[in-house]
């Protein structure tokens, strides 16, 4: 489904990602672990296109990615959905406006369409109620959970989540986590890259561990957490749970 | 000195006010389109772009308002000869605002540029992310978000043009500050007139920020 192929992205002198190789096949949920710096935001931002790598090809089923055919391009990014730590909700819009603007502007639906589909999503992630609040009004948990509504609008076939739960408090990780098992358990391709070992152990396929810029080791999550091969993963797992 | 303040002499004083209150009023309304326009340019991708906005800005804001008063009303209409060989006439009121707003263009180009800027990086990725296109991000997140922050220094302009329509009299238009000087002119006294006018300024402008205080606090209760 997503196909990384030799991705280099550097800011500046910072070499932010060096020779990146990676697959995700439709329907598995990766997750991207690694010490802060490692690069695992940066390469969940190049894979939808929010940093342009400086080198390397991201191949979407098949096709590659090219931002210099920009319709093609734009088709191509419209079937990934993204979720951000800090949510991004438009702040002067209400609920349910987020989950319009798009539909209605982009996907070229009604507008009676258009709320449909979301009041749908907003009521699978338990947030129907909250359709007329403004983004300021709501807890960080809740925040996201609309922020997964608002992707899932756009109907993507791929979600990518930069650190979904960095931002909550700690009682709030819980209910959108629980929003993203139930994608991953209804099928969704899912990548994440999180710092909630839990999750990442209990919920994804596969595990790909990065640290300074490299992916160092991967494996299916379990084999990952019970028997990790490389020093530095190891290391990691031992600074991250507390015996 | 009391025969001066009659109530017809009153009602033109007010009609004066009324011109310079509307000529403000339009001049901040084409003003904003401008700034929005100009404010675009000069944060686009386009070098050609951002040079133009810049160029517009300096020369508005570089040069006197009277300067370019004066120029739309007697330099264009020759600059209109010299090209087509007809003769046109300006009228004071449109050239007025032409020049008004033009240059309070120049100074809400900056304003808005500042606002937008101001606004979250992420509201961008967000539309970015979602395929939304520039100019309905623009028009329905980040303008809106942008003017909430620069609404006080918007009010100031608007206060700024109210008095700055005076030099508009200079040409001919019979907004306050020139009916102020045909009044001291018809009975040789131009000190009751000017206190006049000063005080229909002065009213004017405190009771703009008045509204626009209390339109930013019900913003904030909104916030």
């Amino acid at each position: 489904m997503i196909k990384v192929e030799h991705l280099h992205k550097s800011f500046g002198e910072l070499k932010a990602l060096h020779d990146i190789n990676l697959e995700v096949k439709e329907g598995e949920i990766v997750c991207l672990i690694g010490p802060s710096g490692s690069g695992k935001s940066t390469l969940c931002r190049c894979i939808h296109g929010l940093e342009k790598p400086d080198s390397g090809d991201i191949y979407l089923e098949g096709e590659r990615m090219d931002p210099s055919q920009p319709a093609k391009y734009a088709e191509q990014r419209k079937k990934m959905g993204f979720v951000f730590q800090h949510f991004n909700l438009f702040t002067n819009k209400t609920v349910l406006d987020n989950c319009m603007l798009a539909q209605t502007s982009v996907a070229g639906k009604t507008k009676e369409e258009a709320e449909q589909t979301a009041m749908e999503l907003l009521a699978r992630v338990g947030l129907a109620d909250k359709r007329d609040a403004y983004p300021n009004k709501l807890s960080g948990g809740q925040k996201q959970r609309v922020a997964i509504a608002r992707a899932l609008c756009m109907n993507p076939e791929i979600m990518l989540f930069d650190e979904p739960t960095s931002a909550l408090d700690p009682e709030m990780i819980k209910e959108v986590l629980e929003v993203m098992k139930d994608l991953g358990t209804n099928g969704m391709t899912m990548v994440v890259v999180t710092h909630e070992m839990g999750f990442a152990r209990k919920v994804a396929d596969r595990v790909v561990f990065l640290d300074g810029g490299e992916i160092v080791e991967q494996a299916p999550s379990e084999q990952f957490f019970s028997n990790p091969q490389s020093e530095r993963a190891k290391d990691f797992l031992s600074k991250v749970f507390y015996d | 000195m009391a025969d001066i303040f009659t109530s017809d002499n009153l009602i033109f004083m007010l009609k004066g006010a009324g011109v310079s209150l509307l000529l403000a009023l339009g001049a901040v309304v084409i003003g904003c389109v401008i700034g929005i326009l100009f404010a675009a340019a000069k944060l686009s991708k386009s070098k050609l772009l951002r040079a133009i906005g810049t160029v517009y800005v300096e020369i508005f804001r570089g040069t006197p308002m009277l300067l370019q008063v004066l120029f739309f009303y007697l330099g264009v209409p020759v600059l209109y000869q010299r090209i087509t060989g007809t003769r046109m006439s300006a009228d004071p009121y449109m050239v007025g605002l032409i020049a008004l707003s033009c240059n309070s263009g120049a100074y809400q180009t900056e304003l808005i540029r500042s606002g937008i800027q101001a606004v979250d990086k992420g509201q961008w990725e967000a539309g970015e992310t979602l395929g939304i296109s520039y100019p309905v991000m623009m028009k329905e997140i980040i303008l809106p978000q942008a003017f909430k922050h620069i609404i006080p220094p918007l009010v100031s302009e608007f206060i700024t043009l109210i008095k700055d329509s005076s030099l508009i009299s200079n040409i001919g238009a019979l907004e306050l500050l020139y009916s102020a000087q045909v009044l001291g002119k018809r009975y040789y006294d131009y000190l009751d007139p000017l206190i006049l006018a000063g005080v229909m300024y002065l009213c004017m402008t405190v009771l703009t920020s008045y509204l626009s205080r209390k339109v930013e606090r019900r913003m904030t209760l909104s916030d």
